[in-house]
């Protein structure tokens, strides 16, 4: 492959809630066994992008524990490797990054030393798989400044949290807007670019001396009338989980045969961390449907249209209802939990009642002294 | 100059006959065991657990699967920049070449590798069996025995101690005397097949008895040493330790992972058990599906029943199909409507519909009734079985068959139905 990749990692989102007061976007635990991350990783794995750069800020702990061997995207080659880039203080900066194109600014050595002629940029928080290779075709058969890959959340997701885009017959952009107040169409980008190196490194060094510090709206947007952006439609599964009901709603798409079998049985794979769990084990008393179980737990309750991440223990006689409960989560007997994302590593006593009411997606995150086995 | 105090020597050449059907095409340790392991992960595990990480896996028989499953020792930390895990298959010499004849002289032949770094001690492991054992503990006990051979041993009730080789010891556990399936046992401690020898010591036996025919531990280097009145100790582990040398042990070792609190716990968060994980996603468990006691490996999709039985990775159970106190190994298919009761089924195997496995009279296998028992029916790898048919008890069956071979849709029991030839 003949491009670099960034992997923007540091966000923070405030729709996400308590979810965000423990990690990242990225590092949100998804279908199971992976995270966020592990998608866009393995889509530039198997679109044979050697070289991969993950910038991170915001409460970067879960992720750079996930990313601390680059060998389960098969990145830790002797030609390219997986760089993790967190702010740090030099003579000459002593800012956090303020912004997507600062991150990459404070970081253009990176870049400045690669010799791929071609960057791929995409953010952590997307659930898809993609060859991006396919996309950098379409960027030079186009003879496109920079490529927006784009999706349609029609009657999926609210695209006024996105940045929504107009196109011409030939696929170039012509209205770019950033989480407008009303969107007037649903087409919209799924934060992955293609750029030329050089090209970039050019318009990120001019934002910055300007004291703009945004890739989309001081450079994408900025330059839309005068260099060629063009989207590049996806249509294949694509989902943001950076609200909780949008993280809430793609976790829930795994229960599909379709979403399942896309990611999980068809070619290439999603790769992640491996944490040498044993198998899930279903004691005497456990009842289990519609439901996704990870290596580790142990079940003796009542499990229905739920999602239980890793090493989930649930009670005897429990009853958990289109709930995710997320990695190492131990809950007492007689519990019941409807409707909630439960955060990972807590400790749920006996006898205990949470329901998220109305539909509503209930965050519980419950710290109780957990008495080991 | 690379120095280790202690490397291990893993004995994996062995075919395990008396695993039938399932060791045709895949040495013993490779067998899987317990839904996402195979047999060799515990030796291997307990090695990087103990801080050994350096060990030469001695192969002969069927090693592809062996070789692929252990690479170049990720999932277990063996890949290091000095040591790590090493394959040692037979190999040509100038002047001589044979295979291995036997465990002692697979050792001697890989005398080079030993050398190559130097050890104090060298720990011989077998690839048979299920356990969690700390060998460094083991080595703390032959160093403060000043030991020069120092054999583990378990004990077993006496009753069953004559179906082992038992030893004979002191109050220091120093050993005075070996009987070997004795009848009337003198002693329960039996010995695991475990051993730590003073390199030194080992060295000299193995070039002594260079020449000896099949050359064994247990019968020619266990006893020169004795003889040589070399100070050799009963190291006594109490831990699990499983035997699954056949098919009724090994059933019964994995539906024990099932019970409630298992006597040996893959759970406990102290000595992990590592393996290579092909798969990483979650398993699902549909809306019609009821599972009741069971293990299950990832990825697996359950649509019809389970109970009392383990299921490997990847494995699809079809709508209406009835799986009880069965083992299904990674990857293999079981069909709609079709009932599995007491069968070991291994990997990438399919099941068509509406079959019932495990049915009718216990008749004893014709062929080999010592190996084939325990009422079980018992698939190789890759077999087909086709829609429609009933399978009796005590049965095997390896290959692809069809329903040509399934005399009015039944294969009785006690019956062999062994396609040779027809997988390239």
């Amino acid at each position: 492959m003949r491009a670099v990749g960034i992997v923007l990692a540091g966000g923070n989102s405030s729709r996400m809630k308590e979810l965000s007061n423990k990690r990242a976007v990225a590092a949100m635990p998804i279908a199971g066994g992976y995270r966020s991350i592990d998608f866009v990783l393995s889509s530039m794995s198997n679109s044979h992008i050697q070289k991969v750069a993950v910038f991170t800020q915001y409460n970067a702990k879960s992720l750079n524990e996930h990313l601390n061997s680059s060998k389960w995207w098969d990145f830790g080659r002797k030609q390219g490797g997986l760089y993790v880039f967190t702010p740090t203080t030099t003579p000459k900066n002593s800012y956090w990054y303020r912004g997507t194109a600062d991150a990459i600014a404070q970081n253009l050595d990176f870049l400045k030393n690669s010799h791929e002629p071609y960057v791929v940029i995409a953010s952590g928080d997307g659930i898809y798989k993609l060859d991006y290779s396919k996309v950098l075709e379409y960027h030079i058969a186009k003879k496109a400044d920079f490529t927006v890959v784009t999706a349609d959340v029609l009657g999926r997701d609210d695209p006024s949290r996105f940045g929504v885009v107009r196109t011409d017959a030939d696929g170039r952009i012509i209205d770019f807007e950033e989480k407008p107040i009303s969107a007037d169409g649903s087409q919209v980008s799924t934060g992955i670019y293609v750029v030329r190196r050089r090209q970039l490194i050019e318009l990120i060094e001019k934002a910055v001396e300007e004291e703009r510090y945004d890739l989309v709206k001081d450079i994408i947007i900025r330059y839309k009338g005068v260099k060629r952006v063009y989207a590049y439609p996806l249509d294949t599964y694509w989902s943001n989980i950076s609200s909780v009901d949008s993280y809430f709603r793609t976790n829930m798409d795994f229960l599909k045969a379709d979403v399942r079998n896309y990611f999980f049985k068809e070619y290439p794979d999603v790769y992640s961390k491996v944490e040498d769990l044993p198998p899930a084990k279903y004691n005497s008393g456990s009842f289990v449907k519609n439901s996704l179980v990870s290596s580790g737990c142990i079940i003796n309750g009542n499990v229905d249209g739920s999602i239980l991440f890793k090493k989930v223990y649930v009670g005897n006689n429990c009853s958990i209802k289109n709930s995710i409960i997320l990695n190492d989560v131990y809950i007492g007997d007689n519990t019941h939990i409807e409707n909630c994302i439960v955060e990972s590593r807590d400790t749920i006593r006996a006898n205990t009642n949470y329901v998220g009411e109305d539909g509503k997606i209930r965050i519980v995150v419950e710290k109780n002294e957990r008495y080991a086995l | 100059m690379i120095k280790k105090e202690m490397i291990a020597m893993l004995l994996a050449g062995g075919q395990g006959s008396r695993l039938g059907v399932l060791t045709a095409d895949v040495a013993k340790p490779a067998v899987s065991f317990g839904g996402k392991y195979r047999i060799i992960d515990f030796p291997l595990s307990n090695c990087i657990n103990s801080g050994v990480d350096t060990v030469g896996v001695l192969t002969q028989y069927q090693p592809l699967r062996l070789n692929t499953h252990i690479g170049i020792g990720i999932p277990w930390d063996l890949d290091r920049n000095v040591g790590g895990v090493s394959i040692l298959p037979p190999y040509e010499k100038s002047t001589s070449s044979e295979w291995y004849t036997g465990t002692a002289n697979a050792i001697f032949q890989n005398m080079r590798y030993m050398e190559l770094y130097n050890p104090e001690y060298v720990l011989i492991l077998g690839g048979d069996h299920i356990y969690k054992m700390d060998y460094e503990v083991m080595l703390d006990f032959h160093k403060a025995s000043k030991a020069d051979v120092t054999l583990a041993t378990i004990p077993v009730p006496i009753e069953e101690a004559s179906r082992f080789g038992v030893v004979i010891t002191d109050e220091h556990k120093q050993i005075q005397e070996f009987e070997e399936k004795p009848e009337h046992p003198r002693s329960n401690l039996a010995s695991m097949g475990i051993y730590i020898f003073s390199w030194p010591v080992l060295r000299e036996a193995l070039i002594k008895l260079k020449d000896q025919p099949s050359c064994d531990f247990g019968k020619h280097i266990i006893p020169y040493c004795h003889e040589q009145g070399r100070r050799i100790f009963a190291y006594e582990y109490n831990g699990y330790w499983k035997d699954v040398g056949t098919l009724g042990s090994y059933w019964q070792a994995n539906m024990e992972l099932i019970d409630l609190i298992p006597v040996f716990n893959l759970y406990e968060e102290f000595w992990k058990i590592y393996t290579k994980n092909e798969l990483v996603s979650p398993q699902f468990v549909a809306e019609e599906a009821v599972i009741d006691k069971a293990i299950i490996g990832e990825a697996s999709e359950i649509y019809g029943e389970v109970h009392n039985s383990v299921i490997g990775s990847g494995v699809y159970i079809a709508p209406g199909a009835v799986v009880r106190d069965s083992i299904i190994m990674s990857s293999s298919s079981i069909g709609e409507n079709t009932v599995v009761d007491r069968s070991i089924i291994a990997e990438k195997v399919q099941i068509g519909a509406n079959c019932i496995l495990c049915t009718g009279e216990d008749v004893p296998n014709k062929v080999k009734p010592d190996v084939y028992s325990f009422g079980l029916v018992t698939i190789g790898e890759d077999s087909i079985i086709p829609s429609n048919v009933k399978i009796g008890k005590n049965t095997a069956i390896s290959g692809e068959t069809d329903i040509s071979d399934y005399p009015d849709g039944i294969l009785a029991s006690g019956e062999t139905l062994i396609k040779v030839g027809e997988k390239i």
